[in-house]
C-alpha cells in the first residue's frame, strides 16, 4: 500500500473544503443561470475548486509523502502564532503599548531566551518608539488600554 | 507636439515652485517609508494621510498623494527583497527572486536593480502617459463588463499556465482566493455572504491582512526553526552595486516591464498588481534559464519592479482623462480630487490644465527624488540584515500588526492575518504557490460584478461573451491556455 502523498492529502483537504462551501452556500439565493444571484458565483467557484482538487488528487499518485515533511520548527511556530492570537485578543483591551510590550518580551526573553534585561529594554523601547512614530507623528489612532496607556 | 511641450512647461512652472516641490519630496519620502514598513501599503498610507491634505491647495494635495503612491511602489520592493515581506501587494513577485538574491548575498544588487528599474520605467511611462493618454484612454473606454470579465479570466489562467508549479495546484490556489473574495456584502443585492455573525466582514476580507499573513507571517513561522537563522552576513560596500552581468541581465526585462506595465495599468483593474505577475511570468517564459527563477534570477526582480511602477503611471490615464479609477488607490485619489472641488473627467485637461500638467511634471520630479533617495540609502536598508533575527522577527510581527490594524482599526484584520499566516505556513510546506490566492482575492469582486453585469446587459444570454470581438478573442486565448495546460498534465503523468 502506498503511503499518502502530499498532493493527495492536499487535494482531499481542498475537496472537503469545496464541499463545505457548497453546503454553506445553500442559504444564499442562487438566482438562475440567466440572472445569477449572490450565491451563484460562490457555488460555481466551489465547483471549480472541487474539480481542481480532484485533479491535484489524481495527479498526486507519486511525489513526496506526507510523512516525509519535517516540522522541526513547530515549537517556535506555535509560540509565534500564539503571540499573534494574543495581539488580536489584547490590542483593544490592554492598549497598543502594553500589548506590544508583553508580546515582544515573551518572544525575546522566553521564546528566544535572550534574557530579561535585553527583553525589557527591546520591548519597552520598541513599543514606546513605534507608538510615538505612528500615533504622535503619523496620527494613526492606536488603541489605549484601561489605564490610559 | 509643440502644444504638449508648452503645456509641460506650464506644468513645470508650477511643479518647480518651492511649495509644490516640497510636497513632492515629502510625498516621496513618506511613500517610501510606507512601502518599506511591512503591512503599511500605499492604500493604507494614502487613506491615513488624506485628512492631512484638507488644508492644502488642490495641486499640492494631489502632488503629495501621487508622491506617496509611487514612493510606496519604490519602497515596497525593499522589504520584499530583504525580508520576503511584500511592503505592498504589487511587490509580491519581487519576494520570490529578490529574497533569493538576498540569500545569495546579492541584496544590495537586487535593491539597486529594483531602484533603477523603477526609475527608468517610471520616467518612460510618464512620457508615454503624456503622448499616448488620449488614444489609449479611448481604447480603454471600449471595455465594458464582458471585456472586463474576459480579461480577468485570461489573467487568472495566464498566471496558472505560466506558474512554476503544476497548473491544477495554481488553479486550486486561484479558486481559493476567488472564494475568499466572495465573503462580504454582495454589491448588487446587498446580501451578506459567509459572515458568521462578524459584522466587520461586510466589506469582505482585506487584501492587506491576507497578503501580510500569507507572505510575511508564514516566512517568520518557517524561519523560526532554521539552523543559523541569526547568521546573516552583511554585504560589502562593492556588493551594493550590481555587477556587469547583472546590469546586462536586467536591461531587457526593464524595457519589457515598462511596456507591459503601462499597457496593463491603463486597463481598469489592479494593474500594478497584475502587471508584476504578468511580467514575472513573461520573463520566466522567455528566459533561456527558466530554472533560475525562484533561485535569484535578476530578471525576476527587474521585470516586475519596472512593470508595477509603469502600471502606477498608466493608472493615471483613465483617472485623470476620464475620471475613471482603475483600482482602489486611484479611487481614493479621485475622492481626494473631489474633496478639493476638482471635477475629474475628460473636461479636467481643458478646464484645469495647470493642475493636470503640474501633476505630470511632478511625476518627473518625483522620479528623480526617488532615485536620489533610494540608491544612496540602499546601504542603510541592507543594514537591516545586521539585526539578529531573534530581535528582527518580533519587530516585523509588531510592525505587521500595527499596519494591518491601522487599515480599518479592526482586530478582525489581525485575526485574519494570523489565520492567513498559518495557512501560508502549511501551504508552503506542502509546496503550493501563494501568489494566485492574492490575485484571486483582488480580482474576485470585479470578476463577479462584470459577470453579472454582462448577463444583465444581454438579458441572460451567454452569447454576449462571444459576440463582442475583444471579449471573444481574450476568452479564446484563455481557453487555449487551459487546453495547453490540460495537455501538459497528461503528458507529464507517468504511466504505471
Amino acid at each position: 500500500m502506498h503511503a499518502l502523498t502530499v498532493d493527495r492529502a492536499a487535494g482531499a483537504a481542498f475537496a472537503v473544503f469545496a464541499l463545505l462551501v457548497l453546503w454553506e452556500s445553500r442559504s444564499i439565493p442562487f438566482g438562475t443561470f440567466a440572472e445569477p444571484g449572490p450565491g451563484a458565483l460562490p457555488v460555481l467557484l466551489a465547483l471549480t475548486l472541487l474539480i481542481c482538487s480532484i485533479a491535484v488528487f489524481a495527479g498526486g499518485r507519486t511525489g513526496e509523502r506526507l510523512v516525509d515533511i519535517r516540522w522541526s520548527e513547530w515549537r517556535h511556530a506555535v509560540a509565534i502564532l500564539g503571540t499573534c492570537c494574543f495581539l488580536a485578543l489584547a490590542l483593544e483591551r490592554l492598549g497598543y503599548r502594553l500589548t506590544i510590550f508583553v508580546a515582544l518580551l515573551t518572544l525575546v526573553s522566553i521564546v528566544e531566551k535572550k534574557g530579561w534585561t535585553a527583553g525589557i529594554a527591546f520591548a519597552g523601547g520598541f513599543s514606546l518608539g513605534t507608538h510615538f512614530l505612528f500615533n504622535t507623528l503619523l496620527k494613526v489612532p492606536l488603541p489605549r488600554g484601561p489605564f490610559g496607556f | 507636439m509643440v502644444e504638449i511641450l508648452q503645456n509641460l512647461a506650464l506644468g513645470f512652472s508650477t511643479a518647480l515652485t518651492p511649495t509644490v516641490l516640497m510636497y513632492a519630496f515629502v510625498g516621496c519620502v513618506v511613500g517610501t517609508l510606507v512601502g518599506v514598513l511591512p503591512g503599511v501599503g500605499p492604500l493604507a498610507g494614502i487613506s491615513l494621510l488624506l485628512p492631512a491634505t484638507y488644508g492644502m491647495n488642490p495641486t499640492s494635495a494631489i502632488v503629495l498623494l501621487a508622491g506617496i503612491y509611487y514612493g510606496a511602489m519604490y519602497g515596497g520592493s525593499t522589504t520584499s527583497i530583504l525580508m520576503r515581506i511584500p511592503g505592498e501587494v504589487a511587490s509580491v513577485m519581487t519576494c520570490v527572486d529578490g529574497y533569493a538574491m538576498t540569500q545569495k548575498g546579492r541584496a544590495g544588487a537586487a535593491l539597486a536593480i529594483a531602484a533603477v528599474g523603477s526609475f527608468v520605467a517610471g520616467t518612460l511611462s510618464i512620457v508615454a502617459l503624456m503622448l499616448l493618454a488620449p488614444p489609449l484612454a479611448e481604447f480603454a473606454l471600449r471595455f465594458g463588463p464582458p471585456e472586463n470579465f474576459a480579461l480577468l479570466v485570461l489573467g487568472l489562467l495566464a498566471l496558472a499556465y505560466m506558474s512554476s508549479g503544476s497548473m491544477p495546484k495554481s488553479l486550486t490556489m486561484a479558486a481559493l482566493g476567488l472564494l475568499l473574495g466572495m465573503i462580504g456584502i454582495d454589491t448588487m443585492s446587498a446580501f451578506f455572504r459567509f459572515h458568521y455573525g462578524v459584522a466587520e466582514l461586510g466589506d469582505g476580507i482585506g487584501i492587506v491582512p491576507v497578503a501580510v499573513g500569507l507572505f510575511g507571517i508564514s516566512e517568520i513561522l518557517l524561519s523560526a526553526g532554521r539552523e543559523g537563522k541569526a547568521e546573516i552576513r552583511a554585504p560589502r560596500l562593492r556588493e551594493l552595486l550590481p555587477n556587469r552581468d547583472e546590469w546586462r541581465a536586467s536591461a531587457a526585462p526593464i524595457g519589457r516591464g515598462t511596456v507591459l506595465g503601462f499597457l496593463i495599468g491603463i486597463i481598469p483593474g489592479p494593474g500594478h498588481v497584475i502587471s508584476s505577475f504578468v511580467s514575472y511570468s513573461v520573463e520566466r517564459r522567455i528566459s533561456r534559464n527558466p530554472d533560475e527563477f525562484g533561485h535569484g534570477a535578476v530578471a525576476g526582480v527587474a521585470g516586475p519592479e519596472s512593470a508595477n511602477n509603469s502600471a502606477t503611471t498608466g493608472a493615471f490615464v483613465p483617472m485623470l482623462a476620464l475620471g475613471l479609477p482603475s483600482g482602489a488607490i486611484p479611487a481614493i485619489m479621485l475622492a481626494a480630487m473631489m474633496i478639493h472641488g476638482i471635477a475629474p473627467g475628460p473636461m479636467l485637461i481643458q478646464q484645469q490644465p495647470e493642475l493636470f500638467w503640474s501633476v505630470i511634471a511632478s511625476m518627473y520630479v518625483g522620479n528623480v527624488v526617488l532615485l536620489i533617495l533610494n540608491l544612496p540609502f540602499v546601504g542603510i536598508f541592507v543594514n537591516i540584515l545586521r539585526i539578529p533575527y531573534s530581535y528582527l522577527y518580533p519587530a516585523i510581527l509588531a510592525f505587521a500588526t500595527v499596519g494591518v490594524y491601522a487599515v480599518n482599526n479592526s482586530v478582525v484584520d489581525v485575526w485574519i492575518m494570523a489565520g492567513a499566516g498559518l495557512a501560508g505556513y502549511v501551504l508552503r510546506k506542502l509546496d503550493f504557490e501563494l501568489a494566485p490566492i492574492i490575485l484571486g482575492l483582488v480580482l474576485a469582486p470585479m470578476l463577479e460584478l462584470s459577470f453579472r453585469q454582462s448577463l444583465a446587459m444581454s438579458a441572460g444570454s451567454y452569447g454576449i461573451f462571444l459576440s463582442r470581438p475583444i471579449a471573444a478573442v481574450m476568452l479564446a486565448v484563455a481557453m487555449t491556455l487551459l487546453m495547453l495546460g490540460i495537455r501538459s498534465i497528461f503528458r507529464r503523468t507517468p504511466r504505471t
